[in-house]
């Protein structure tokens, strides 16, 4: 595919054993991706996971140490940026600050010396609704208005993959909502390949129809959004996508359909087909969603599982929801999501509770539990404060 | 991605380019070694009577014009600065009309060429019947300084941050105190740097000197009329080490500011 | 240097509601503007007024009175014309060298050696170097190194680049080259300046939108870099055309390379034609402000390139 036509439709990409080394570290290994043509893909992961690296090295900012880059099958490894039918909305935008909107979106076809440039460059900018503005500077437009135009100015060389480098990063979270929402329709019109790098999860899973979670450099677990929510397969997962409570114990028990892990004493079954591994010591965990507060201890059910008795440790109201900290002895603390049905709460800090969860809403990981961290990583100060006191008493 | 001769072409110029740059520094460096007569053009061997005997030639004119050069500077310097910065807080910190014709007026001076410069002072010197001395010459090269002490130092009082003033009354000081103990302190760099740059100025400064500096002497004007009949190699000594010293006291600022910049750094 | 600051012209200020109104203001204004009237503005008035100066009808040689002798103007420019076009024409080529020399050079040491500081701060070092040195010895250091029995002018009579008899110094190669080497440091530094501030990304922004490496320099690089082309084109172009060292004889000028610096410092210093050297100068002065305004003007709000 040249760059001397539109392309038709997307493309596929396929990462085929890219390395890419940068004096003193290591920023990918052995990477293998392919992403189908016409899909919308997030690379998502945390700053430094090498995500925005995979991005550059398909836009051709960078060359890899090893691996090869395909295109729509052809090898585009040795391209340069400018020869790749590829397009970048970047991060900072990079709006050229010395022309004027509408030159900055004609530039690509200039470039490429296609014909009708500007009217072309109105019509995508009339597809962002911003045509009036086409004559401003980049910098007197607002961020949202901004990332719109480095938007269209990407889409209107109808690129056979368009890479978004974490494009709504500046924007504030209502504008970030809204231009989700029209970045999947415009995806869904124009019908191009979108590959998405982004460190906000709950993006990722709002647009992309495929994620790969990457840490350190390597793919974690790829899927679709529900996927890897639901059967997250390492704790790096659990825990990025979303929160989760874990427990590591031995299996003690196998049926056809369900495993049963011991945590110091308590019993927790988790589905047969919802864990990776099924022997050993194993790491389960379920979604504080997922989780029921008891004021009394509830009646045996072999569908639930339940822990506790434990002590409510810090309530925190977030509106829609309420934020429980309990500590189960031996278990650690559990976070528990409960839907504000009613006005007030009936469970306050201090309570003994019990906490329950149906068995088909377990989850089993395939880390080694070594590795697994026993609580959740991302605690916050509120939580580590009501720890401190815990400790004190 | 790029060809291997193509990745060297620009450092390759880079060094060549520098290279050449420093081919008269090299020049006048080495022929302060030369074992000269009363000119310093062939090369006649090498010695270091000329560094130990810099004073000795022409009954010290070298070093009498050298010395008035330093005592220029360090006088007109001293004022230029002190009125220069005086301007450039102003301009940065308070509102007052007439604001952009001020800033345009700062920069006439540097936009003007040195002989018209040069030529004006004297005419002026000349329909007042002033005669020209030492002090002409300071008056002139103070003239010529303060623009440039305005831009370094408004430079570095734009980029302090006005709440670290703020603070400061807040935690009790007077405007006096706040002045001396926070914006003084903070300002010193620049204020150090744009007095610097003005001795470097008038150090070197010959043009506008020439126009009114009547019999006094100073280095570059020693230089210019002594080139008709032959610089001796004591010039190349007085020349080559100010370059010694200047380099030692840029690299000496350089090395410092980057070993800060690395402990800033590494604590972030 | 200050150099580098006068180049920002955009430099961020702070933003006008925390500027107070205080008449202390006035006192920090008061002594620099009083100094810079009394030695910069009055000295152009009373050149101006010597300019129109008439030779006083019973005084010595070089005794002037007032008077409104326009006649001057013709006078100098028709004695002087050739020197006048001369000193542009020097002028000009020496800063487009300048130019075309600094520019890679300022792109290395900005932009390709950012990855090391130690690299950067070397280089300027070595930019600013010949600051150090006495501008009138480093001028006759070329002279030197370019005068016919030197190394240089012999070995290139030797295989035939110049003629035999040919010379280097008191030529206009030799006035202009001195130029373009005084002052390359004046162009090198405001365009390092601004060209260590390009955003890299602008770039590859560019190459991401199909611009070869050549229209990325040509459509992004330049247009971004202009604040630096202008500071540093009038910091080399404004005092070449006034400088009479490289075309002094003394130095690397000869009879037929002189400029109007040379013109005016001989009225004055030799001739005492005061009234002549004036009126040069304010041709000189009012020539400069007026390419220099058109200058800015249209590298400022036309379309750049």
């Amino acid at each position: 595919m040249g760059i001397d036509t539109f392309a038709e439709s997307g493309a596929d990409l396929e990462l085929v054993g890219i390395h890419k080394r940068f004096p003193g570290f290591t920023a990918i290994e052995d990477l293998n991706l392919t992403i189908p043509a016409g899909s919308f893909f997030a690379l998502l992961g945390p700053s430094g996971c090498g995500k925005t690296t995979t991005l550059r090295l398909v836009a051709g900012l960078e060359a890899p140490t090893a691996g090869r880059i395909l295109i729509g099958g052809k090898d585009v490894t040795d391209q340069k940026s400018f020869q790749r039918p590829v397009n970048t909305v970047f991060q900072s935008y990079a709006l050229f600050p010395h022309m004027t909107v509408l030159e900055n979106v004609a530039f690509g076809l200039r470039r490429r010396k296609m014909a009708d440039p500007l009217d072309k460059a109105h019509e995508v900018l009339s597809l962002v609704e911003l045509d009036h503005l086409a004559s401003r500077r980049p910098q007197q437009l607002s961020g949202g208005q901004q990332q719109r135009v480095a938007l269209a100015r990407a889409i209107v060389n109808r690129p056979a993959l368009l890479l978004l480098d974490e494009p709504l990063g500046a924007l504030d979270l209502k504008l970030r909502r809204q231009m989700q929402l029209e970045l999947k329709t415009i995806q869904e019109d124009v019908g191009l390949t979108f590959l998405h790098v982004t460190h906000d999860q709950e993006e990722a899973m709002t647009m992309a129809d495929t994620i790969a979670v990457m840490n350190k450099g390597r793919i974690e677990q790829m899927g679709a959004p529900q996927e890897l929510y639901e059967l997250p397969r390492t704790s790096f997962v659990a825990n990025f996508l979303g929160q989760s409570n874990l427990f590591t114990g031995p299996v003690v028990g196998t049926t056809s359909t369900s495993i049963s892990v011991d945590i110091s004493g308590q019993k927790i079954t988790v589905p047969i087909d919802r864990a990776h591994r099924t022997t050993g010591e194993i790491t389960v965990g379920v979604r504080p969603e997922k989780l029921t507060l008891h004021s009394t201890e509830p009646a045996h059910n072999p569908d639930v599982n339940v822990m506790g008795p434990g002590r409510v440790i810090d309530v925190s109201f977030s509106g829609v929801s309420t934020q429980y900290l309990v500590d189960v002895p031996g278990a650690g603390n559990l976070i528990v999501f409960a839907q504000n049905m009613t006005f007030g709460s009936d469970v306050r800090e201090d309570d003994k509770v019990w906490v329950s969860w149906t068995i088909g809403h377990g989850f089993g990981l395939d880390d080694e539990p070594a590795d697994a961290p026993r609580f959740s990583p991302d605690l916050d100060t509120r939580t580590i404060a009501a720890q401190h006191r815990l400790e004190g008493a | 991605m790029k060809l291997s001769i193509g990745k060297w072409v620009l450092p390759v110029y880079t060094a060549l380019a520098l290279l050449i740059l420093m081919i008269p520094i090299g020049y006048t460096f080495v022929y302060s070694f030369n074992d000269s007569l009363k000119s310093n053009i062939t090369w006649r061997g090498f010695t270091f009577d000329k560094w130990l005997n810099v004073c000795n030639v022409q009954n010290g004119a070298v070093c009498e014009a050298f010395g008035n050069s330093i005592f220029i500077a360090v006088v007109s310097t001293i004022v230029a600065t002190t009125l220069g910065t005086m301007i450039a807080i102003a301009m940065v910190r308070y509102r007052f009309k007439f604001r952009s014709q001020l800033s345009l007026f700062l920069f006439l001076p540097m936009a003007t060429p040195e002989v018209v410069l040069g030529a004006g002072l004297a005419a002026q010197f000349l329909s007042v019947g002033v005669p020209k001395d030492m002090t002409t010459i300071i008056l002139a090269h103070t003239m010529f300084s303060i623009s440039f002490v305005v831009v370094a130092v408004k430079a570095r009082v734009a980029t302090l941050d006005p709440a670290l003033e703020e603070a400061g009354r807040d935690l009790y000081g007077s405007a006096l105190q706040v002045f001396m103990r926070i914006t003084f302190p903070l300002l010193l760099p620049g204020i150090l740097a744009a007095a610097l740059l003005s001795f470097a100025l008038s150090f070197d400064d010959f043009i506008i000197t020439n126009f009114n500096s009547g019999n006094v002497s100073t280095f570059p004007k020693y230089i210019w009329v002594s080139a008709a009949r032959g610089i001796p190699a004591e010039a190349n000594v007085v020349a080559s080490a100010v370059f010694i010293l200047a380099l030692v006291i840029v690299v000496t600022v350089q090395v410092s500011g980057a070993a800060r910049a690395k402990r800033l750094a590494k604590m972030n | 240097m200050a150099f580098a600051a006068f180049s920002s012209s955009t430099a961020p200020a702070a933003a006008d509601t925390s500027r107070k109104k205080s008449p202390v203001a006035l006192l920090l204004l008061l002594p620099g503007i009083l100094y810079l009237v009394l030695f910069f503005l009055t000295p152009l008035i009373s050149l101006l007024l010597t300019s129109l100066k008439a030779p006083s009808e019973f005084g010595d040689f070089g005794e002037f009175s007032y008077a409104f002798r326009w006649e001057n103007y013709v006078d100098v420019v028709t004695a002087y014309w050739p020197h006048i076009m001369r000193s542009f024409g020097y002028a000009i080529t020496a800063t487009f060298f300048a130019l075309i020399i600094s520019y890679p050079l300022a792109y290395f040491i900005g932009v390709k050696a950012r990855r090391w500081p130690l690299l950067q701060s070397l280089a300027l070092v070595l930019i600013i170097a010949p600051f150090f040195i006495s501008f009138l010895l480093r001028t006759l250091a070329w002279k030197q190194l370019f005068s016919d029995e030197s190394f240089l002018v012999t070995s290139l009579k030797a295989i035939s680049v110049l003629a035999p008899d040919a010379h280097v110094t008191g030529t206009a190669f030799s006035v202009i080259f001195g130029l373009t080497y005084n002052f390359i440091p004046f162009m090198t530094l405001p365009l390092y300046t601004t060209l260590e501030r390009l955003d890299v990304r602008y770039l590859e922004a560019g190459s991401d939108l199909y611009a070869s490496q050549f229209h990325v320099f040509r459509k992004v690089t330049i247009p971004l870099s202009m604040p630096g082309i202008v500071a540093g084109t009038l910091l080399t172009f404004i005092p070449a055309a006034g400088d009479y060292i490289n075309a002094s004889r003394e130095f690397l000028g000869g009879t037929g390379t002189q400029m109007i610096g040379n013109v005016i410092e001989a009225n004055f210093l030799v001739l005492q034609n005061y009234p002549a050297g004036a009126a040069l100068s304010i041709i000189l002065m009012t020539a400069i402000l007026v390419i220099v305004s058109i200058y800015v003007k249209k590298s400022g709000t036309e379309e750049l390139l």
